[in-house]
């Protein structure tokens, strides 16, 4: 988990593989916010481990919306698991860019809600562009 | 079709099994044997909403899984049997006929040994493995479909974390 640097984090990014690390640093790269995101890997790691560090991140660094990738994903069983019980908190699973980029810039909301108008964001920025002749 | 992977995977149903499996192989439905999330409803919702509406998901015991085994085995679909830990899959090995074992996934722990990326054994847990193989069943590690699998000779020879 990457929590190097003042900036107070907004969100937990957990995925497989780079997939977090990944993300977030083209957050980074586009609009120089990526330091808002915490960031797992559940690389190497069992279940109750990832659950674990999804406890830490959420108990040490008051984060309070964790995006995930994948609906099977074991990051996502196991937020699931560690947010059970928690109030105030939203798991978005799907996380994109776009989605990602729309919650640093959305800074004047509370998290949840900048997670909520996101979410929205990610979705609708999905295309199929055709190829032409 | 039949069950067609005898997995030991501590993440249960997770991206490997769901996608990585389920997809190549047309899978229709999980027998999961853990008798924590036999018990538990809240976890089986969890698991069942990390699958697609079109696989099953059949949560068992492990006492209940060596009578219901061979209810799945003659399932006309393509099916995974998932353990969360070796033992469970031994007994099942034992009473329940299984002769095929996947080792998919068991990740680090204190009294464990890295044998491969995504194996690390005890050496208790390496016995059962053995127990595994003297009772006829052929054991292999190998995470997704695309990758070699690995023999249990091989695998217990191993001291590797780069494979």
């Amino acid at each position: 988990m990457s929590d190097a640097g003042a900036v107070a984090k907004r969100a937990l990014v957990a995925g497989h593989a780079d997939f977090a690390v990944g993300l977030v640093s083209a957050v980074q790269q586009i609009t120089g916010r990526g330091d808002v995101f915490a960031t797992i890997s559940g690389r190497g790691l069992s279940g109750a481990d990832i659950e674990a560090a999804v406890r830490r991140a959420v108990a040490e660094q008051g984060i309070s919306v964790v995006f995930t990738d994948l609906q099977a994903g074991s990051c996502t069983m196991a937020a699931r698991k560690a947010l059970r019980g928690v109030a105030d908190h939203v798991l978005v699973v799907g996380a994109n860019l776009p989605m990602l980029i729309d919650f640093v810039f959305a800074d004047q909301l509370p998290a949840t809600e900048a997670a909520r108008h996101a979410l929205e964001r990610g979705r609708a920025a999905m295309a199929l562009i055709a190829g032409t002749k | 079709m039949t069950l067609i992977l005898n997995r030991i995977d501590d993440r249960l149903i997770h991206g490997q099994v769901v996608v990585g499996w389920g997809q190549p192989f047309n899978v229709r439905f999980i027998v999961l044997v853990d008798d924590e999330v036999a018990g538990s409803e809240w976890e089986q919702e969890l698991y069942r909403m990390g699958t697609p509406p079109d696989m099953d998901v059949i949560f068992h015991s492990l006492d209940a899984a060596v009578d219901a085994l061979p209810r799945y085995r003659d399932d006309v679909r393509p099916g995974i049997l998932l353990t969360g830990d070796i033992a469970s899959m031994l007994r099942l090995v034992t009473e329940a006929g299984v002769r095929d074992v996947n080792i998919g996934g068991l990740h680090h722990r204190p009294d464990r040994r890295q044998r491969l990326r995504y194996v690390f054994l005890s050496a208790g847990e390496e016995d059962l493995l053995r127990q595994m193989a003297e009772r006829g069943a052929e054991v292999t590690a190998r995470d997704v479909p695309a990758a070699n699998p690995v023999d249990l000779r091989s695998l217990l020879e191993s001291e590797t974390a780069a494979q």
